[in-house]
């Protein structure tokens, strides 16, 4: 079973997966270090190896994001069809031929009719200035529409990585290495809990606990009653895929000698498993949840969908309904930094969790 | 005699079991799902007797009972009928979606494991780019680009998921290539070719068996969810996704119009899930 999940891991996790297997491999040498004979701390901090690590890190950060962007700008322009058409049609909703004087100032507006490449250069400086574009569809910078909305979805994607881990981390520390009846239960319920579509465990507890038994408004609010069901949506499939990586983390962390060591000097089972196996285990989620807040941020789409909750997902759905390119790869180039941040952020957190890589 | 002939009859179905016994429950459980769900899709007629477009006002918005086990809509179609006549649109959808991924996938993968530095470097890199976009995200992008319809459903899912499947082929590739038969292959003077066409590439496709089982489950669940969007099949179509789409209008009224088609999608990516987990331990099992 564990080899099964390893797998089903792989195929999700892995860009994370490498940012977490090379910082623990920069941590590997930097364990060697005896607190005895500590090595001499470099004079200029421009050459120390965590700076540089950091730095190469960031380059790396910065190109992922850059190569989003351009992805998008190449979708824009090899659109299928003439632009300015398109744009025209969608400000008048309908679908026609236009004539070049119809079309000619909206080639200007936009300079559609210059080189791609000038195209290109103008679109990567509007991006280094925090410009995104003008919408088709509002006739709204996009970064306006954006900033507008980004909030409660801002919200609602850490609500649900919370909720994540605290399910999964109740949950594993709970059941691993009980009896094999509650384990297997246990992790049979995280399989489907990992396999449950979205939408629908939404539509589920919309009908049982807000319409049925009344607990939360149907309408969800940008309050916290009405972040309740959104959260749990989102972050009950991710707990379950968490809850699968880390019980095979936990499992072994309990045959640790640490453990052992642990017990030996009276502590109680309980302390045991949240003081020191716990916290052993959750590496492997704690790289993964870089990977989740990217994906959160686009399961918000469904989430928001379903609870009438104000957010980017609304303007997400509403702008690919009427083809409003420049909105759409705003929220793309958006949620891609978002999760290239997210990464960035998961290799610090990795070496606050796991003392061994502080010196590396 | 009278007693050996005896014993034997009564063995009969003594050992059936036996057999049967050996079969674990879960996959025979998910084996059955399928059946049923290939069934639905190939003869539909034969799990109904109704018509899924024959409309019935009278009876329109009925909650789950013995003559609708699913309910009805609100146009009193019957929903277990809709459900088993949409599987053959859903199940393509789902198939086409995870062949075109893997091919996508199984042509990265090998040019970036067996290509040299540069290819690998370059594929590598572009799937890295590829993951920062979540799957429904890509998707999406795509249906903006390209009006939604079922094509541009079964394309904008294969390229959602294609980067996955690339990487782990890729390492599947790489693990193969660098192992002691391959190696061996070469020493004994068989050509390139040869060695890839027997070794290297029947032994790095071999788990993918699994998880391209894991893999239709999970692209039904993602056409479903752009459907749910609004954003696949329009909705009279009885494809899964467009009847959750469809019954949203209603989810104040009919709480079955969204949990009954869900059901379906549940169970078929459950019971892909299990199939593929199975046939992964199997295959393991094989090798070692």
């Amino acid at each position: 079973m564990s080899t099964l999940k390893h797998n089903t891991g792989l195929l999700l996790q892995d860009p994370a997966h490498d940012g977490g297997a090379s910082a623990a491999g920069g941590g590997t040498g930097g364990a060697a270090n005896h607190p005895g004979r500590r090595r001499p701390r470099p004079n200029n901090l421009l050459t120390s190896p965590g700076l540089r690590r950091a730095g190469g890190r960031l380059l790396t950060a910065v190109g992922v994001v850059w190569a989003a962007a351009t992805f998008t700008f190449l979708i824009q322009a090899l659109l299928p069809g003439d632009r300015a058409t398109l744009l025209l049609n969608q400000l008048a909703g309908q679908v026609q031929q236009r004539t070049a004087a119809e079309l000619a100032p909206i080639n200007a507006k936009y300079g559609f009719d210059d080189p791609l490449i000038a195209q290109y250069f103008r679109f990567l400086g509007d991006l280094a200035t925090g410009n995104l574009g003008v919408s088709y569809q509002l006739h709204k910078p996009v970064t306006e529409v954006i900033g507008d909305q980004v909030g409660p979805t801002i919200g609602l994607t850490f609500a649900s990585l919370l909720v994540a881990w605290l399910i999964s981390a109740v949950v594993i520390a709970g059941t691993a290495r009980r009896s094999r009846m509650v384990s297997s239960v246990a992790s049979g319920l995280e399989a489907v809990a990992a396999g449950l579509p979205q939408y629908w465990l939404g539509v589920i507890l919309l009908v049982v606990f807000a319409l049925n038994l009344g607990w939360f408004p149907v309408v969800g609010g940008t309050g916290l009653d009405g972040l309740v069901l959104p959260a749990l949506t989102l972050g009950i499939p991710l707990a379950g895929f968490l809850g699968q990586v880390t019980r095979t983390e936990f499992e072994k962390g309990m045959d640790q000698p640490f453990a052992l060591s642990a017990r030996m000097r009276g502590m109680g089972d309980i302390g045991v498993r949240l003081r020191h196996v716990l916290r052993h285990s959750v590496l492997p989620g704690v790289t993964l949840s870089g990977w989740a807040l990217g994906s959160l941020f686009s399961g918000a789409v469904i989430a928001e969908s379903i609870f009438s909750r104000p957010g980017l997902g609304k303007v997400l759905v509403t702008a690919v309904n009427s083809r409003d390119l420049p909105v759409v790869c705003g929220i793309v180039i958006l949620i891609a930094a978002i999760y290239v941040l997210a990464n960035l952020l998961v290799d610090i957190a990795y070496t606050l969790i796991d003392p061994r890589l502080k010196n590396s | 005699m009278s007693t050996s002939t005896l014993n034997t009859s009564a063995n009969v179905p003594a050992v059936a079991w036996q057999r049967l016994r050996e079969v674990p429950l879960l996959p025979a459980v998910a084996a059955a799902v399928v059946l049923f769900f290939v069934v639905a899709a190939l003869a539909p007629h034969l799990l109904t007797s109704r018509d899924p477009f024959a409309i019935d006002l009278p009876n329109a918005l009925q909650a789950p009972s013995l003559a609708h086990p699913f309910g009805t809509d609100q146009s009193g179609r019957d929903l277990y009928t809709r459900v088993v006549y949409g599987t053959r649109e859903s199940l393509l959808i789902g198939l086409g979606a995870t062949g075109l991924s893997m091919a996508i996938a199984v042509v990265l993968g090998v040019v970036s494991g067996l290509g040299g530095k540069i290819f690998d470097g370059l594929i590598n890199r572009s799937l890295e780019v590829l993951f920062a976009f979540p799957v429904l995200l890509l998707a999406m992008l795509f249906v903006t680009v390209y009006g939604p319809s079922v094509t541009t459903q079964i394309v904008a899912v294969g390229l959602g998921t294609a980067p996955g499947y690339a990487r782990m082929i890729r390492g599947q590739v790489l693990a193969v290539k660098n192992s002691g038969y391959v190696e061996a292959a070469h020493a004994l003077g068989h050509s390139r070719w040869t060695v890839l066409r027997q070794h290297v590439f029947p032994n790095a496709m071999r788990p993918l068996v699994a998880v391209v089982t894991l893999g239709i489950g999970q692209s039904i669940v993602w056409a479903s969810g752009l459907a749910f969007l609004g954003l696949g099949v329009a909705p009279p179509s009885p494809e899964w996704g467009a009847l959750l789409d469809a019954g949203r209008m209603f989810i104040t009224r009919a709480w079955w119009l969204e949990v009954m088609p869900g059901l379906a999608i549940v169970a078929i990516a459950l019971a892909a899930t299990v199939l593929g987990h199975h046939l992964q331990k199997k295959l393991e099992g094989a090798r070692s």
